[in-house]
């Protein structure tokens, strides 16, 4: 447990310091939910309504930035090879690494979506479960591009390729997401729209690490 | 006769020479009889004459579904048994399959704007080829990243199969996502094809599939060319270089 401890810890440490850019992933999703409003009009009944695809959207891609470098970075500097050589099993090195990547860059989404709700009047009393539903949604977005991350650990230019392979694939959870974010603007509470979406965001964080690891064993020279 | 014999790429090449003709000759005999059989049909009491499409599209549809299994069959070939002429499958499945897809939603497309009155709908089948397509380019596109075949071909299994695992959860939620929006107005009565439209389709999608296994060994057999020019390539820059 104490090498993915470890894991975690430098990896937070990595992306929370200067260069690390996990601060961008929050300033992206702000800045796309700003724009929304000049390519629509600035339509406040409109914006409610599609809100919470807005919301979704702009997770989704905020999500898939810097998803490429999880295993490219390690790569580059060799520590991906002493990862590789350890005793502790690879697939639980990728959960640790993905559980690191999304408290750097998913979980700040998490929090900063009450406030950008409140701006395309989300009322306040169903923030929390909007909030909600990005928290469970989010981990399995993460954890499903850890397999496109892997895969493009080798190759220069791996972050619209990882985009590409993640996109179609994240079409249930972002489904299931923005049906439990409308069914929360609704009525406030959780149906179940959102017990699907913990399903399948659970299945992603079991498959994710599984595939992600054969692709680093497999796609090495 | 196992399927490691042909592990070879001699032997292969061997088969693959009078298969591909032969497979080539039964599809253009199978598709004209099926498409004059299907022409001489009687039309469809709604749609006229435009069910005819019915006897290319519905192959083409079949066909890319085929082919996404044969490749997801060629990339367990690739990561569990290693065969080697695995990742040739696998990459030519995708390129066909592609192909097929594509060619399914066009027809699909030119068959609905005369009788759903619009080349396109987000009703669910379509939606689900749509991303079945996007599946497919995904592949093709991880294969074009690396410079070689070999992890390239590992790299493209493990995506192929992990799409395979969430291909019926892709297609379930695209279901469900239509049923809580509103119902698509185009519903076709589900009534059983009489068997003088289903005959000549029948014989039509024998036809495409041996055209789609002719035209799969020959993108196989071209890929092992091109592997076996990119290793004389390399080794004759290897002996310039001294």
């Amino acid at each position: 447990m104490s090498t993915l401890s470890a894991i975690v810890l430098r990896d937070l440490k990595v992306a929370l310091r200067a260069g690390g850019g996990a601060g961008i992933g929050v300033i992206f999703f702000l800045t796309l939910v700003t724009i929304v409003p000049f390519a629509v009009g600035p339509d406040m009944p409109l914006l409610t309504r599609i809100g919470p695809a807005i919301l979704w959207i702009g997770a989704l891609l905020a999500s898939l930035l810097g998803l490429d470098r999880i295993f490219a970075a390690d790569h580059e500097d060799g520590s991906l090879d002493q990862l590789l050589l350890s005793a502790a099993p690879l697939e639980l090195i990728a959960a640790a690494k993905g559980l690191a990547h999304w408290l750097a860059t998913g979980l700040p989404l998490v929090i900063v979506t009450p406030l950008l709700g409140l701006m395309l009047g989300v009322e306040p009393k169903s923030l929390f479960a909007v909030a909600l539903t990005l928290f469970v949604g989010t981990p399995g977005v993460t954890f499903l591009g850890l397999v496109a991350a892997a895969l493009s650990a080798a190759l220069p230019r791996g972050g619209l390729l990882a985009a590409v392979l993640v996109l179609p694939m994240s079409i249930p959870l972002l489904i299931f997401g923005v049906v439990s974010t409308h069914v929360a603007i609704a009525d406030g509470s959780l149906g179940a729209p959102f017990r699907f979406l913990i399903a399948i965001s659970l299945f992603f964080l079991v498959l994710g690490p599984v595939a992600a690891a054969a692709a680093l064993r497999h796609v090495r020279e | 006769m196992p399927l490691i014999d042909y592990a070879n790429p001699n032997r292969f090449q061997k088969v693959a020479a009078w298969l591909i003709p032969l497979s080539g000759a039964a599809a253009v005999i199978l598709i004209a009889l099926g498409l004059l059989m299907g022409f001489r049909a009687p039309p469809d009491y709604q749609q006229g004459e435009m069910v005819k499409v019915m006897y290319i599209h519905v192959p083409f549809a079949w066909l890319s579904l085929a082919a996404y299994t044969l490749m997801a069959v060629s990339a367990l070939g690739t990561i569990v048994w290693r065969h080697p002429l695995a990742d040739v499958s696998g990459k030519a499945a995708a390129q066909m399959g592609a192909v097929f897809c594509f060619l399914c939603l066009v027809t699909g497309s030119l068959w609905g704007r005369p009788t759903w009155g619009t080349y396109w709908d987000w009703d669910p089948r379509l939606t689900s080829v749509l991303v079945l397509f996007l599946l497919y380019l995904g592949v093709l596109a991880l294969w074009r990243a690396f410079d070689d075949p070999n992890r390239a071909g590992r790299a493209a299994a493990i995506l192929a199969l992990v799409g395979f695992i969430n291909v019926p959860i892709v297609k379930f939620s695209v279901d469900w996502w239509n049923s809580i929006h509103q119902r698509s107005s185009i519903t076709l009565g589900k009534s059983a094809i009489d068997p003088a439209m289903l005959y000549p389709l029948l014989i039509s999608a024998v036809g495409f599939f041996a055209l789609f296994l002719a035209l799969y060994l020959a993108a196989m057999r071209n890929e092992l060319l091109r592997r076996r020019a990119r290793t004389l390539r390399i080794l004759r820059s290897a002996e310039a270089e001294g």
